[in-house]
């Protein structure tokens, strides 16, 4: 027991905190532009599969790390352009269109992958980790938090980036504005179906992005239903972050280390709790999560209701 | 879901329509399946041009599934026995939809009911066999409405999000499932994660000789239209379909909406755990843990294919069943992954609610 106490053990906690944290970094963050926009995707645990599993064939096949990437997120780019068609263009229910993609996004990955993949045994090479001089020499936390891949990495460039493009560019304003108001932006002569599809393509593309990390960069291997709901808790970190991007960074985090934890625990000896309640964590915090912002005044007004022009 | 249905027989009652009532009833009724037809048809083109592209024949495939579906009594039997927790769960959905609220967690209530049947089939043994019977349906019925209520509560005195909620509820039934089967309630002695058989007693009786066909279908066609007299005949039903299509209309109208809402959330709950108590003592005799192949989502399709009409369900959840024995023939048969339902399962979703909102959009040109 004393042997957690530890400052290896803190080290080693915080830096597979970051590193379980990055797809859910990236899927809420773009589920946040997603949001903002009006648009509840909550086909993320779909898309992400789609992009895992695209990722993972397109390296499988090609051996070629940043098109792999790339064809993750132009998979969920892809299957965010079916969401978008049925959500804003057909104006359907955005609850079911979700569901309807999660079950596509399950369906397909897990039948091309029985189809074409299933010997895959071996795996492919994954994004190897970047070694930052000097911080990586700091003792104890120096390895297990500078030591990382890439996209580890660019989650910290993440919030600002799409911080400033929500709330410092006209294409933002705009954004934002679709969501609490639709029919002023319409009324200015601006297109709301076409910033909808915008924001629900930047979000899916970086879902897709999200799910390729969990095949190129933390497993090497296509597992089928590999998300194990870190979609799902995307669309929860977006509300406890009250549709911040910087917000939805730390949340994340948050749940990253209940996931690290969870490993880290179940790694131990000398814990005695069933390990399916270590696993149960994660889910638990996301319930317990939406309890604490139970005040929901943030969310954009029209979020999850199609635009009709009058 | 926008489109609320009223019940063909009250529209068709007119004794001064021209034309004689069960015909315009059995015009409406036709021109209400078309748009479900058309989906599944929908659907399953789709799944025909993935199996093309991926090197399979559609039409022979197809061709095994359907002829092996229907080869004799004994495989109508086993396609009815996989009907059974489909349609019990798809009909508690339709409560729920009709109340717009998003139970997702079927699968996780499923389990929930499951797990409480278990328990109360492998204790007591001093019970009367009928009684024993009733205490585990009983037992599974209320866990699984719990175990949803906890969705529904926190919904209106949080508002936290039911999507998310039930969802997560899923996994931590799923993972207290496995705690289960691994600890208080493995078998002794047992060799694999599970719990022990139920006793020969406390199972539910079959109903046709030599298939393991048991009253569970009954008892799901029963439920369905007590759930369509609930939600077209009862006041409280009334309350459930009206905070569904305006919850703020309902609250100016004096209707409670948490109770409408924690009531439609539980009945779906009840009738999953029911589902999962079925499941245990009728088919498997014992609690282990993957006992859901994914009812619990499945039934999400099986609801709205049924537009949410609990009548409609007992159709939709056979429609279903078909997939399903059928690809699991498909996958015996022809080595087709038998995940191909899925993909069906998502496309009749789109195409249901592709056409609803195409059909709302054009119903509305006045505006």
């Amino acid at each position: 027991m004393e042997h957690i106490l530890t400052l290896g053990f803190l080290a080693t906690t915080i830096g597979a905190t970051w590193r379980l944290a990055t797809p859910i970094i990236f899927a809420s963050i773009g589920e946040v532009v997603s949001e903002r926009a009006g648009v509840l995707n909550i086909g993320l645990e779909g898309i992400m599969l789609i992009g895992a599993f695209v990722g993972f064939w397109t390296m499988y096949e090609t051996g070629h790390l940043p098109l792999a990437f790339l064809a993750a997120v132009l998979s969920g780019v892809a299957a965010g352009l079916v969401f978008a068609l049925f959500a804003i263009t057909i104006k359907a229910n955005q609850i079911i269109v979700g569901a309807a993609i999660n079950l596509l996004g399950l369906g397909l990955t897990s039948f091309l992958f029985r189809t074409y993949l299933v010997h895959t045994g071996q795996g492919v090479r994954i994004a190897p980790a970047i070694d930052i001089p000097l911080l990586s020499g700091i003792p104890y936390f120096g390895a297990p938090l500078f030591k990382q891949n890439l996209l580890v990495y660019s989650t910290l460039l993440l919030p600002p980036i799409v911080g400033f493009l929500l709330y410092r560019t006209s294409f933002g304003l705009t954004l934002r504005a679709v969501g609490e108001h639709p029919k002023a932006v319409d009324v200015a002569g601006r297109s709301v179906a076409l910033y909808r599809y915008g924001a629900v393509l930047i979000g899916s593309g970086l879902a897709g992005l999200g799910g390729g990390y969990l095949t190129l960069a933390h497993a090497n291997q296509f597992v089928e239903g590999m998300t194990s709901g870190r979609g799902f808790i995307a669309l929860a970190v977006v509300v406890f972050a009250r549709w911040s991007p910087a917000g939805s960074f730390f949340v994340s985090l948050l749940f990253g280390m209940f996931y690290a934890l969870q490993l880290q625990l179940q790694a131990e000896p000398s814990i005695h709790i069933p390990y399916q309640a270590l696993q149960a964590m994660p889910y638990l915090a996301t319930i317990v999560a939406l309890l604490l912002v139970r005040n929901r005044m943030d969310a954009p007004a029209t979020l999850g209701v199609p635009y009709r022009k009058a | 879901m926008a489109d609320i249905d009223i019940p063909p027989s009250r529209k068709a009652a007119s004794p001064f329509s021209s034309n004689t009532p069960l015909l315009a009833w059995s015009r409406r009724l036709l021109k209400s399946m078309l748009p479900p037809l058309v989906a599944v048809l929908v659907a399953l083109f789709a799944g025909a041009v993935l199996l093309a592209v991926t090197g399979f024949n559609p039409l022979d495939i197809f061709t095994v599934m359907v002829s092996g579906v229907f080869q004799n009594v004994r495989s109508i039997a086993e396609m009815l026995l996989k009907a059974t927790p489909l349609i019990l769960i798809g009909v508690g959905l339709c409560v729920s939809f009709r109340c717009s609220i998003w139970n997702i967690g079927a699968e996780g209530q499923f389990y929930a009911g499951a797990c409480a049947a278990t328990f109360c089939g492998v204790n007591f043994a001093g019970l009367p066999p009928a009684l024993h019977i009733c205490l585990v349906l009983v037992a599974g019925t209320a866990a699984g409405a719990l175990w949803a209520a906890i969705a529904g509560v926190l919904k209106v005195a949080f508002n936290a999000s039911e999507i998310v909620t039930t969802i997560m509820l899923n996994y931590i039934a799923i993972f207290m499932t496995s705690y289960l089967v691994t600890g208080p309630l493995m078998e002794q002695g047992a060799a694999y994660p599970q719990s022990a058989k139920f006793a020969h007693a406390i199972w539910l009786p079959r109903i046709i000789p030599s298939t393991r066909l048991h009253i569970g279908i009954l008892i799901a066609v029963a439920l369905a239209v007590v759930a369509y007299v609930f939600l077209f005949r009862s006041s409280a039903g009334y309350a459930v379909r009206i905070v569904g299509i305006n919850s703020h209309a309902a609250r100016y109208a004096g209707i409670s909406v948490s109770r409408s809402i924690v009531l439609a959330i539980a009945i779906s709950g009840a009738l999953a755990g029911l589902a999962g108590a079925v499941q245990i003592e009728g088919v498997t005799y014992r609690l282990y843990q993957d006992i859901s192949p994914g009812y619990g989502f499945e039934a999400i399709a099986v609801a709205l294919l049924a537009n949410n009409n609990p009548i409609g369900a007992i159709l939709s959840g056979i429609l279903f069943a078909t997939l399903d024995s059928g690809s699991e023939l498909m996958q015996i048969n022809a080595q087709v992954p038998q995940v191909l339902v899925f993909v069906i399962q998502g496309m009749v979703i789109l195409s249901v609610v592709g056409f609803a909102a195409l059909k709302f959009q054009s119903a509305r040109p006045s505006e």
